[in-house]
């Protein structure tokens, strides 16, 4: 006979929402601790390699910012949809798509200079995501056909798409046929924001993202449609809500945004398409989201947290040798507490006596 | 993954001017001197990243306490591979070996940032003062295998199961069909593509698919021996591939081009305790042990053996190159002429196959 | 093509269908019962894993299997737990055990890497399967066979016995399944653990059949297709096997294809393939929805709490 019980709440609980993700934290590290410990590894020393170390080191934190900011790009816009109750899985499949069509712009215009370049780029990232996110849009309010799915497939032709391009059509002519594009010239390469620092101009572009989505999702009237459609459905419906059109509004956004990352990703550090671009941004980004707990905010430093436990996962490989599949497992990990603690934003946890008395009352 | 491309006499006299002995502090007695290394797969691949680190750890045997040897696996080619290499410097390594052509880039914009560490790039063609590259020449090791397959294959046709037409598997294809056609003027190679470096279901199919076209021997140039075993399974012969894939097909493995980049780490860390290290461009091969045959299979009889043995010497002595002409290409044009070789840059850049490829 | 080439390409195209037909069949079940497992690439690499290691270490391909069953169950559990008994998001749950998967297989499989192991092997003995056309009908291990028993098993569960009714309500209306006085949550538990077995089975079949080795990642990425055909199959048992057979003689095909000397497709092209059928078959189903069983399981992906 268990002796807790599981109690609806009548609202989510606003403190629970706060202190879940703490609260998930620390249990991974206290689970990271004693697993690692089992498996013969120093457990509080691989602990503080992959939590700790990357904050301590000051080094570190502009290798943080470049590795946080296309998932937090994506992430925001997968997360609007997920507010909505759109599940957009493929972010990935738009986040190469944007990559692939701004890609198409620069080799272009690869010879040629001028500041109009990459803001054409930009746009044609930001494009090609939304079209790729409009096949489930236009299907799932056409035909009803569900988006996870949808989403799910498009990633994997995209991934396909991306790879049959770098090795065939646009393959660098001069690079003795391996299969990647030709490296980008310098109008077509995103710039640092201060000489010489590994602070890309995508930094500051994500951060803006996430302050205007902040501001749309609560403090205009299309946030709070989409808030109401995802909460709501039936009082959405009278309050005059279109589903159809929140679902649109936020696949769109997502793909943008994830095209938007890709673009910047591509002109950015990578400064070229190689087959080994599609790094699984996109599907990292779904967890990225929901540690932020969908909000604009939680998301930015939930990416940090994402970007922290890869850069601490490098370094405790070479400071105590930890393989690089723990720090998978310590992210899965990680993820597990985080969607276990959920529950308590929408349940309490009481004594069955307490239940029983409260029902009988 | 294993992926190679070589321009070295293109840039090899610039970078040998501008390569000098780097003044740095050197490894002290006290403080053992730090290396790492970047791998682009897990050190549990049985292949390109598994042969790396069995060097990396020919290092620790070789100078224990002298050295402290660390590695990242898994590294995308991209900016993951810049990060890392950061942090290895930063985290007090002298010494890096980059192990992947796609760190090309990132390794050479580290290493412009800090002089004072020492890179090493396999695989690639970009050299600074600090950054050196290297590589081996497995196609000395495939006309080895070519020379057996050129005797031992009754239907006169080889399977090659290949990744991608980058030069450096292109000319493993060249060297391991000139060699069996010396051997049976009318061998054929028939390449499958099969477009990745690993994937050991897709790679055991191709094998099998080239079985049936009428293939009684295979090779690769993917990374699982999956072919192998493929092989084996079907009572038909092949080649291993980076390292001694004996138990994996006991019968079956003839051979294999195991690479063994020990001696030339070994080297290195050598010279960068003394403190004698400068940037160079080293393509090794048979001769220098970069490149080492495992022990013939029970199944290649005796006189087969002295044949191989016989190429792999004339190697290693010098006398033999494996791309020397007359060398037609598959539209039966003459493209090297006979008794000239192939000179390293136009290896690095080969993108034809020679007569006998079925490509 | 003569008939030994038309033998030896049936043969390769059951193989390589089987491990696909096995994982999908299990993902089916549990999408029927409601409960979408993204996991399954990762599941199948455990599976894999502690099959291969069980295998090793009793010397028996069986255990092994039977052992890898265990493993992607166990996996499963993890995800049921959450999902179900803690109604977290089914989507990111499923992703969560995927990279779990590939972290525990490579650290479990560390020390068996480079070991080997012998195959399943044929079920039948070799003088049954001498002539060619027997070898196509008797020349198979027993997950073949066993896959498709199971495959016919499960489309005869789904439509003609009573839990398989309740179960295929459960993911119809889950409320109004619970309103009858069924546990959704035991439902659901146990197809998404009957999912977690067969992933692990899959995988066993990569480890200890198909290439009997074990190295990370070794399943490449079948477990995605796995969950593609479940849709392509628009959640048909039936179907699947068509699904996963013509999946399997499309690959079979492209590399005999180009052995022979000629390439159907660019092999990226050919890639896309079975996810641009899978959104065209669910754009079909939806646009003429005909019986109900032809389309998604409603509840799918959401998450019930009977409370």
């Amino acid at each position: 006979m268990p002796l807790l019980r599981l109690e609806r709440r009548r609202e989510p609980s606003r403190a629970m929402q706060y202190a879940t993700p703490l609260l998930a934290v620390a249990l991974t590290v206290m689970a990271g601790t004693v697993v690692f410990g089992l498996m013969g590894y120093d457990g509080l020393g691989a602990v503080r390699q992959i939590f700790v170390a990357p904050l301590a080191d000051p080094q570190r934190w502009p290798e943080l910012l470049v590795k946080a900011s296309p998932l937090v790009l994506i992430a925001i816009g997968l997360s609007i949809g997920f507010r909505a109750n759109v599940w957009n899985i493929g972010g990935e499949g738009q986040y190469l798509a944007g990559a692939v069509a701004g890609t198409a712009v620069a080799l272009a215009t690869w010879t040629r200079e001028g500041a109009w370049i990459l803001p054409v780029m930009g746009l044609a990232g930001i494009l090609g995501g939304m079209a790729w996110a409009a096949i489930p849009a236009f299907l799932r309010t056409r035909f009803g056909v569900s988006e996870i799915l949808t989403s799910l497939m498009l990633t994997y032709v995209a991934v396909q798409g991306l790879f049959f391009l770098v090795r065939g059509p646009w393959r660098d002519p001069d690079g003795f046929n391996f299969p990647q594009t030709r490296m980008f010239n310098a109008a077509q390469t995103l710039p640092a924001v201060s000489e010489g620092s590994l602070v890309h101009l995508g930094i500051p572009i994500a951060v803006l993202v996430a302050c205007l989505a902040w501001i749309v999702l609560e403090r205009t009237i299309a946030g709070y449609e989409v808030k109401v459609v995802g909460l709501a459905p039936a009082a959405a419906r009278h309050g005059g809500f279109s589903e159809r059109r929140t679902i649109w509004l936020t696949l769109l956004a997502g793909g943008g945004l994830a095209g938007l990352a890709g673009i910047l990703e591509a002109a950015g550090p990578f400064g070229q398409l190689t087959p080994q671009f599609p790094a699984g941004y996109g599907y990292t980004a779904i967890v990225v989201a929901f540690l932020g707990r969908l909000h604009p905010v939680g998301i930015l430093l939930a990416g940090l947290v994402l970007a922290v436990t890869y850069v601490g996962g490098e370094l405790a490989q070479t400071a105590i040798g930890l393989p690089q599949a723990a720090t998978g497992m310590f992210q899965a990990m990680l993820l597990f507490f985080l969607l276990a603690t959920d529950v308590l934003i929408r349940f309490r946890i009481v004594p069955v006596r307490v239940a029983r008395a409260r029902a009988a009352a | 993954m294993a992926s190679i491309i070589t321009r070295r006499t293109l840039l090899a006299g610039a970078a040998g001017a501008a390569a000098l002995p780097l003044a740095g502090p050197g490894a002290s007695a006290q403080a053992p001197l730090g290396i790492g290394f970047i791998y682009v797969g897990p050190t549990g691949d049985y292949g390109w990243t598994h042969a790396h680190d069995v060097g990396r750890k020919a290092i620790e045997a070789e100078f224990g306490p002298k050295v402290k040897t660390s590695f990242v696996e898994n590294v995308a080619e991209g900016p993951d591979a810049e990060r890392v290499l950061r942090q290895l410097a930063s985290g007090g390594n002298k010494l890096i070996f980059a192990t992947s052509f796609g760190f090309m880039n990132p390794t050479v914009r580290v290493a412009r940032a800090l002089p004072n560490t020492w890179f090493e790039h396999a695989t690639g063609y970009q050299r600074a003062a600090n950054v050196a590259t290297y590589n081996a020449r497995f196609y000395e090791g495939r006309a080895v295998c070519g020379t057996i397959a050129g005797h031992m294959s009754k239907t006169g046709t080889a399977g090659y199961i290949a990744s991608f037409p980058i030069p450096e598997v292109v000319m493993g294809i060249s060297a391991f069909t000139l060699a069996a056609r010396k051997i049976n003027p009318n061998f054929k190679t028939k390449v499958l593509w099969v477009s990745t470096w690993y994937d050991p279901a897709k790679e055991a199919d191709a094998a099998k698919a080239l079985i049936d076209q009428g293939c009684d021997i295979l090779t690769q140039h993917t990374d699982s021996p999956a072919p192998l075993q493929a092989a084996e399974q079907r009572g038909l012969f092949g080649f291993g591939q980076a390292s001694d894939m004996k138990t994996y097909a006991p019968k079956a493995q003839l051979t294999s081009i195991v690479d063994d980049w020990a001696p030339y780490y070994i080297r290195r860390t050598k010279m960068a305790l003394d403190g004698t290290w400068k940037s160079t461009d080293t393509w090794d091969g048979l001769k220098e042990g970069a490149v080492r045959m495992a022990p013939y299979g029970d199944a290649v009889p005796e006189n087969v053996r002295r044949e191989a043995d016989l190429v792999k010497d004339q190697i290693i002595a010098g006398t033999l190159h494996p791309l020397t002409g007359p060398i037609k290409d598959q539209k039966g044009e003459l493209r090297v002429k006979d008794g000239e070789t192939m000179s390293d840059e136009a290896l690095s850049k080969m993108d034809w196959y020679p007569e006998g490829v079925q490509s | 093509m003569t008939s030994a080439l038309l033998v030896s390409f049936a043969m390769t195209l059951a193989m390589a269908a089987t491990p696909i037909l096995l994982a999908s069949l299990g993902e089916l079940v549990a999408e029927k019962a409601g409960v979408l497992n993204l996991g399954v690439e990762g599941m199948m690499l455990i599976g894999a894993v502690t099959g291969f290691a069980a295998a090793t270490l009793t010397g028996s391909a069986y255990l092994g299997c039977l052992a890898a069953i265990l493993g992607g169950l166990a996996a499963s559990l993890v995800f049921a737990g959450l999902t179900l008994g803690l109604s977290s998001n089914q989507v990111a749950t499923g992703l969560a055990l995927t990279i779990f998967g590939v972290g525990a297989s490579s650290l479990i499989g560390a020390p068996f890497v480079g070991k080997t192991v012998a195959r399943i092997g044929p079920l039948f003995p070799a003088a049954l399967a001498e002539h060619p056309l027997l070898r196509v009908v008797f020349g198979y291990d027993l997950l073949v066979y066993g896959a498709l028993a199971l495959a016919a098993a499960v489309g005869w569960f789904l439509k003609h016995t009573r839990p398989g009714l309740i179960l295929r309500a459960v993911g119809e209306s889950d409320t109004s399944a619970h309103s009858i006085g069924y546990s959704v949550l035991a439902v659901r538990t146990a197809a998404v653990a009957f999912g977690g077995g067969m992933a692990g089975l899959a995988g066993a079949y990569f480890s200890l059949e198909l290439t009997p080795m074990w190295a990370d990642r070794l399943t490449a990425g079948r477990g995605w297709i796995a969950l593609a055909l479940v849709v392509f199959a628009s959640w048909r048992p039936g179907r699947l096997v068509a699904g996963a057979y013509l999946f399997g003689a499309v690959m079979t095909l492209e590399l005999h294809a180009k052995a022979a000397g000629f390439g159907l497709l660019p092999p990226e092209i050919l890639a896309m393939l079975p996810y641009l059928a899978t959104i065209a078959v669910l754009t079909l189903i939806s646009v003429r929805p005909g019986r109900v069983s032809a389309a998604a399981p409603a509840c799918l992906g959401k998450s019930f709490s009977p409370a």
